[in-house]
């Protein structure tokens, strides 16, 4: 094999005259590169890898879900140390994030009517497969535990006769609940696993923080809802939830941002660059206003609690967009693979 | 650290010695088919795509866009490009390459095809007309050893063959799109268009032609190929074969020739389509160092558990840690 590239015509984007090497650059690039532009070469510009067909069914999947999990903890804490308030609300939440997760993620196949093919098979190699047995385990116990914050009610309204059935509800409350939160742990943190599973450059290279990620936003966004939907006076917990995911979360991105290598620039640039900022600003704004305000105030708890619900939607956006990018331009494969190679940690698929 | 998760995660999930097939369950399986696509005979003549179309029924997917990629206008493998063509031209002398199945001889001089030049006779001035080379190679799906499409797949619509080659069961895959970014070499894609256009919605990609090898024939591209760039067998003979390939063109001058996907210790464990290039991977739109995204899952799994275990543990700290 020759080591020295041949004198010819560059494929790479600048000389090629292939569309998308103009499309890509569309994207508002505004940032002075520290070090320069990786050299690399590719067919046209065109991607090495493709980007997921997914919609934006998938990051709201990831965010509801998430979610769901965090808020099914809150509701077993507060189910279990007497706060019926912030259990009320929380289980509702789980049910109604649970149920826009099954949605979207139904939705968003290219054949919604086979959505029960997913249950053909347990497979420890697919963390979707996993993942969707943990949400089938998860959905029913979530929607009991939600459906029986109704016994009382119904047990004022039906005939004497049937009255058994909403004590029997009552009664299944509270082992539903922990069973949901018994899982809801995989179910916040999974999606995270799903993404890095991946050839698509800033996923798979964020496999070390996006778990954390993952979970921590759960936790954020699942405190934020129980600032916004339960009076001060209960949502201690949530604040602190929301507190701890806050800092995971921003210490785990940062992380990502600073060890991702050439790939940490969609991270930076463009669409994803905007979201991952707004994650940053809004979870930090979140995180401080309902720990300093959250006790006293309803309307400082309110406002720091959709905060904190904002940056968890954003962060699971931003590494969503960040992710699509780093599949479209072939840089982000080509350049991190050459310098694995260079360093030695592989050889490559080339022989002679 | 001992956790829960090591009982399943132990066990590798990448093929054993037996070759992929047995690995997958199959006993006494037919011996491992590939292909061997031998760049430096590609003509370019596309007979490849046109046969893979007709054989398996793949719907168009573009017929008048013009991608100004030298003779290539079909872009990339897709849910409905099974077979790619790239066209590459490069300033570059022709070496001892010459079109037709012959062994180039190092004696022999460069052939004049007619290939178009970059410059016109006298226009660089030294009276020399500028060099160049066209380099043609039909691409495919890799079939690789260790396959992350089918590693993902949720349904198991993605399986091993007998012959050790990596299938979509069309009646079963619910197009949730996990293997196209899981693919490392963006091969198999979900099939959009209108309802009604076949097996939309979902993942698309080579079969290597099962049909046809259940009936001992020969895939549609490899039958089709009038130089034999594409060639088809048993992946050790092919391997071997490539081999010998190299030695000769090397012998012969041709230095750049390099095999791509055939060393059974790359990212993949070896693809059972494998190639043998004139310039670096990447220029052909490949990626230098494919590995499969599975080899990592059990450290994810891992870390997974760890934040998993991490978010129960914030909601018991967030109700103990505090007065109300």
């Amino acid at each position: 094999m020759s080591a020295d590239r041949p004198a010819g015509v560059d494929p790479a984007p600048e000389a090629a005259p292939g569309a998308n090497g103009r499309r890509r650059r569309g994207g508002g690039r505004r940032e002075q590169p520290v070090v320069p532009d990786a050299k690399f070469e590719s067919y046209y510009g065109r991607p090495v890898v493709k980007a997921s067909p997914w919609k934006p069914d998938i990051p709201t999947y990831f965010f509801a879900g998430g979610l769901a999990a965090g808020s099914s903890l809150l509701a077993a804490g507060a189910d279990l140390t007497g706060r019926p308030a912030l259990r009320r609300v929380s289980r509702v939440s789980a049910l109604a994030s649970v149920g826009v997760s099954l949605y979207t993620l139904v939705h968003d196949l290219g054949r919604p009517a086979r959505a029960l093919n997913m249950l053909r098979v347990v497979k420890p190699t697919s963390p979707m497969s996993l993942g969707t047995w943990s949400l089938t385990a998860f959905g029913p116990a979530a929607g009991v535990a939600a459906v029986a914050e109704l016994a009382p009610t119904l047990e004022r309204k039906l005939p004497v006769r049937l009255r058994w059935a909403a004590r029997l509800l009552g009664w299944s409350a509270r082992p539903a609940g922990l069973a949901a939160a018994a899982v809801a742990p995989m179910v916040g943190t999974y999606t995270g696993v799903l993404i890095a599973d991946t050839a698509t450059p800033t996923w798979h290279e964020g496999q070390r923080e996006l778990p954390y990620i993952f979970a921590a936003s759960a936790a954020t966004a699942a405190g934020g809802l129980g600032m916004i939907t339960t009076p001060v006076s209960e949502a201690g917990p949530a604040r602190r939830m929301a507190a701890i995911g806050a800092a995971v979360d921003l210490a785990a991105e940062y992380r990502m941002e600073t060890s991702l290598g050439v790939v940490a620039e969609t991270l930076h640039d463009g669409r994803a660059g905007q979201l991952m900022k707004a994650s940053k600003v809004l979870t930090a704004a979140g995180a401080v206003g309902g720990m300093l305000f959250g006790r006293r105030s309803r309307i400082a708890a309110v406002a720091s609690g959709a905060a904190l619900v904002a940056g968890s939607v954003c962060t699971k956006f931003g590494i969503f967009e960040a992710g699509q990018a780093s599949a479209q331009d072939p840089k982000y494969t080509v350049v991190p693979q050459r310098q694995r190679m260079d360093r030695g940690g592989s050889h490559g698929a080339v022989s002679t | 650290m001992k956790l829960p998760f090591d009982l399943p995660l132990n066990q590798s999930f990448e093929a054993g010695p037996e070759g992929p097939a047995v690995d997958a369950g199959w006993t006494e399986p037919p011996s491992r088919k590939g292909f061997f696509t031998d760049t430096s005979i590609c003509i370019g003549c596309k007979a490849c795509e046109v046969a893979c179309k007709e054989w398996n029924g793949v719907p168009q997917d573009g017929i008048y866009e013009l991608l100004g990629s030298s003779y290539d206008n079909t872009g990339a493998l897709g849910a409905s490009t099974w077979r790619h063509v790239a066209f590459i031209e490069q300033r570059k002398p022709l070496g001892g390459e010459r079109t037709g199945v012959a062994e180039p001889e190092a004696a022999a001089p460069p052939v004049d095809l007619g290939m178009p030049s970059f410059s016109r006779p006298g226009e660089s001035g030294d009276g020399e007309r500028s060099e160049f080379r066209w380099l043609m190679s039909s691409d495919v799906c890799k079939h690789c050893t260790d396959a992350a499409c089918l590693d993902v797949c949720p349904t198991g619509s993605l399986f091993r063959t007998e012959f050790g080659t990596v299938v979509v069961q069309d009646d079963i895959c619910n197009g949730c799109g996990y293997c196209v970014p899981a693919c490392p070499y963006g091969v198999i894609e979900r099939r959009e268009g209108e309802s009604g256009v076949k097996n939309v919605g979902i993942a698309q990609k080579c079969t290597l032609c099962y049909d046809r090898l259940g009936a001992g024939k020969t895939p549609a591209c490899a039958q089709a190929c009038p130089t034999e760039s594409i060639q088809f067998g048993d992946v050790d003979e092919l391997r071997e074969r490539a081999r010998q390939r190299i030695r000769k063109l090397h012998e012969a001058g041709v230095t750049d020739a390099r095999l791509y996907g055939a060393d059974p210790d790359d990212g993949v464990g070896g693809a059972g389509a494998f190639f043998l290039l004139l310039d670096e991977p990447e220029v052909y739109g490949l990626p230098p160092d494919p590995v499969v995204t599975t080899r990592d899952l059990p450290a994810m799994w891992k870390r997974a558990a760890v934040a998993a275990v991490g978010l129960a543990a914030t909601a018991v700290a967030a109700f103990i840690g505090g007065r109300r």
